[in-house]
């Protein structure tokens, strides 16, 4: 015979005077509870009575779901002028009865979650908890550029002080492992560009001007910009979980109490790392980039490899090589310095860790954007 | 300050925005002695070391370690006061990504001038006191709760401090371990004369190593008892102290 699922039944009697009864038998716990509670609550809304009575003479086994149901029933089902009792309790399930019907641990709702935003839920005070949390933000960010400051004073006066061995280990995550991806992307790059543009210039019989289209455009733009994309999503998202782990574990303030500024200790090592490996990172997008458009200009645009690059190395002058890399350069101190930051202000627990990668990733390309848009201002005035 | 003093708080107070967690405590700590913070959850009992060891600054008071004020706001006296402290974090707090040798050797290639076998050397000697040696190349990640704490001690007492804290030395291991680290805060302090200030709530403990004890209380947010384990636990009428060394539960 097969074990069948233990229910709760119920049994309705009915008599004249707008008395109803019903009894209950079965477990009334938790696999039970719900499917007896909707069809006890379909029963009330059909019947109409002044009184009913629950027998519970043949309940066998009770939890505090099950006294939950009778709760239920008592406060939110049953309408204002009905009357309600309870008969025939075993005495086996009074204990869970008394314990679950105790009024005082049902008088109360659930309290209101005890987090400031949403205890204050008006607009003003909204407003005004977004704007404290914002200065405070920004105070942190200027004491930050503080701590740098006095952490490169120091390096400057004590040159020994300089972690050479985490600033080559950084050095290797940040430049060396990043060097495949950096490839690849710049690589599809160059060819996407090279092809598009041939579509236009073909026209106008100007396929040898895809060589230079595709060198002054990474050279000068997409080089920097994508490699510092790659880098905030790679490495400066990294910084940011790294630190902030550190920061919940008391690591950090294990290096305080040792006599370690945090900042000379974690921030430094990475942001040399990344000053240094950034640039190269984008001469050699650069590179592979050219190399991708030749791939096309050889293949599809009938160019000789020779007139190709000599195309463009003609383009090309040193002044935008540099003009490219003093801005990765720049981007490399913002995705160091914003993943650090963000990284240092992380509190609480494992969400904070995964927080703090995700805006340092975020500003730092905000950053990086806004950055080369400055960039563009300054040149247009330059020249 | 007297000679025999090592550490003192005078009249901190301790405030987070509305919250004030601590309200005016003052008390000392002798040398070489082994002091104990007690207190419930809550308490305060972990800010309070926080703020005793220039982590956090009070809304007021303050806190000398040695002659030092340590709240006063001068960067180069908090760096001399440092270098007399160790700190075991509640957490052990070692450096992830370094070994449990790395992490001792840390703070001695920092602060010292040996050479590298000599640091070597006086690393695996620091191990050796708490009974690690053999673990000295293991990650953190790779040895268990109770040794990560042996190992937090051996760097907090890296550099010789005269005062050694500890967050919660014994909180989380079992009982034997819980023991064992309680023997060698003993014998830390017996050997090299070492003033150990404990945060802890771990009865055991407390009658295994404390010579003197305060007692937090959340409700009046200062300091409820004071003396030795023994005397709180016969003679103290404060019915908190009462429930907290008999453990008995508040009637809810």
């Amino acid at each position: 015979m097969a074990a069948e699922k233990p229910s709760c039944t119920c049994e309705i009697f009915e008599n004249s005077n707008g008395n109803l009864r019903i009894s209950l038998s079965g477990p009334l716990t938790i696999g039970t509870a719900a499917p007896i509670l909707a069809e006890l609550a379909a029963i009330v809304k059909k019947k109409s009575f002044t009184a009913l009575t629950l027998d519970l003479s043949n309940i066998n086994a009770m939890d505090d779901y099950g006294a939950l149901v009778l709760y239920e029933l008592k406060n939110t089902i049953l309408r204002p002028g009905q009357d309600f009792q309870v008969q025939n309790t075993p005495e086996k399930i009074k204990p869970v009865m008394a314990l679950a019907m105790n009024p005082a641990a049902s008088k109360n709702d659930f309290p209101a979650r005890l987090s400031p935003s949403s205890a204050r839920a008006n607009l003003v005070a909204q407003t005004g908890v977004a704007a404290i949390t914002q200065l405070k933000n920004i105070t942190y960010f200027i004491a930050f550029i503080g701590s740098l400051v006095m952490a490169g004073q120091h390096i400057f006066r004590k040159p020994k002080s300089l972690r050479k061995q985490d600033i080559l280990q950084h050095m290797k995550t940040t430049g060396v492992d990043a060097l495949p991806v950096v490839a690849l992307i710049s690589t599809l790059l160059g060819l996407i560009m090279a092809f598009m543009s041939s579509l236009q210039l073909k026209q106008f019989g100007a396929n040898l001007y895809v060589a230079s289209l595709v060198a002054l455009a990474m050279v000068s733009e997409l080089g920097p910009i994508m490699t510092a994309i790659i880098v905030a999503g790679r490495s400066g998202s990294a910084y940011a979980a790294e630190i902030s782990a550190m920061k919940i574990s008391e690591e950090v303030d294990a290096l305080r109490i040792m006599g370690f500024d945090p900042v000379l200790f974690l921030v430094i090592p990475r942001m040399a790392a990344a000053v240094v490996v950034v640039p190269i990172l984008t001469m050699f997008a650069n590179l592979f980039a050219i190399c991708g458009g030749l791939v096309i200009g050889v293949t599809m645009l009938d160019l000789s490899t020779t007139s190709y690059i000599s195309q463009t190395f003609n383009t090309l002058k040193l002044f935008e090589l540099f003009w490219g890399l003093s801005k990765s350069f720049v981007f490399a101190i913002l995705i160091s310095g914003v993943g650090c930051l963000r990284g240092f202000q992380a509190k609480g627990g494992a969400s904070a860790v995964g927080h703090a990668a995700t805006s340092a990733v975020v500003s730092s390309i905000f950053l990086i954007v806004l950055f080369d848009s400055i960039f563009a201002v300054i040149r247009s005035y330059w020249r | 300050m007297p000679e025999s003093i090592a550490a003192e708080v005078r009249h901190l107070t301790v405030q987070y925005g509305d919250d004030r967690i601590l309200n005016d405590i003052g008390f000392s700590v002798l040398r070489n002695e082994i002091f104990v913070i007690l207190g419930g959850s809550g308490s305060g009992k972990s800010t309070l070391l926080r703020h005793m060891i220039g982590l956090e600054r009070p809304v007021s008071g303050q806190v000398f370690i040695d002659t030092t004020d340590i709240t006063a706001r001068s960067e180069s006296r908090f760096e001399d006061a440092l270098k007399k402290i160790g700190v075991l974090f509640q957490s052990s707090a070692l450096i992830s990504s370094m070994t449990v040798g790395e992490n001792v050797a840390l703070p001695i290639a920092e602060f010292t001038d040996f050479s590298q076998k000599a640091i070597e050397k006086m690393v695996s000697g620091k191990l050796a006191l708490v009974g690690l040696e053999p673990y000295a190349r293991h990650l953190p990640s790779e040895i268990s709760g109770g040794m990560k704490k042996r190992a937090g001690l051996a760097r907090a007492l890296a550099l010789n401090p005269a005062i050694l804290f500890l967050d919660e030395p014994s909180a989380g291991l079992d009982p034997v371990t819980a023991a064992e680290i309680d023997d060698l805060i003993l014998d830390i302090n017996h050997r090299l004369g070492t003033t150990i200030i404990i945060v802890t709530h771990e009865l055991a403990s407390i009658f295994a190593v404390a010579r003197r004890v305060i007692m937090l209380d959340k409700s009046t947010r200062g300091i409820i008892a004071e003396g030795t384990p023994e005397q709180l636990k016969n003679e103290c009428d404060h019915p908190f102290v009462r429930r907290f060394f008999h453990r008995q539960a508040r009637n809810l």
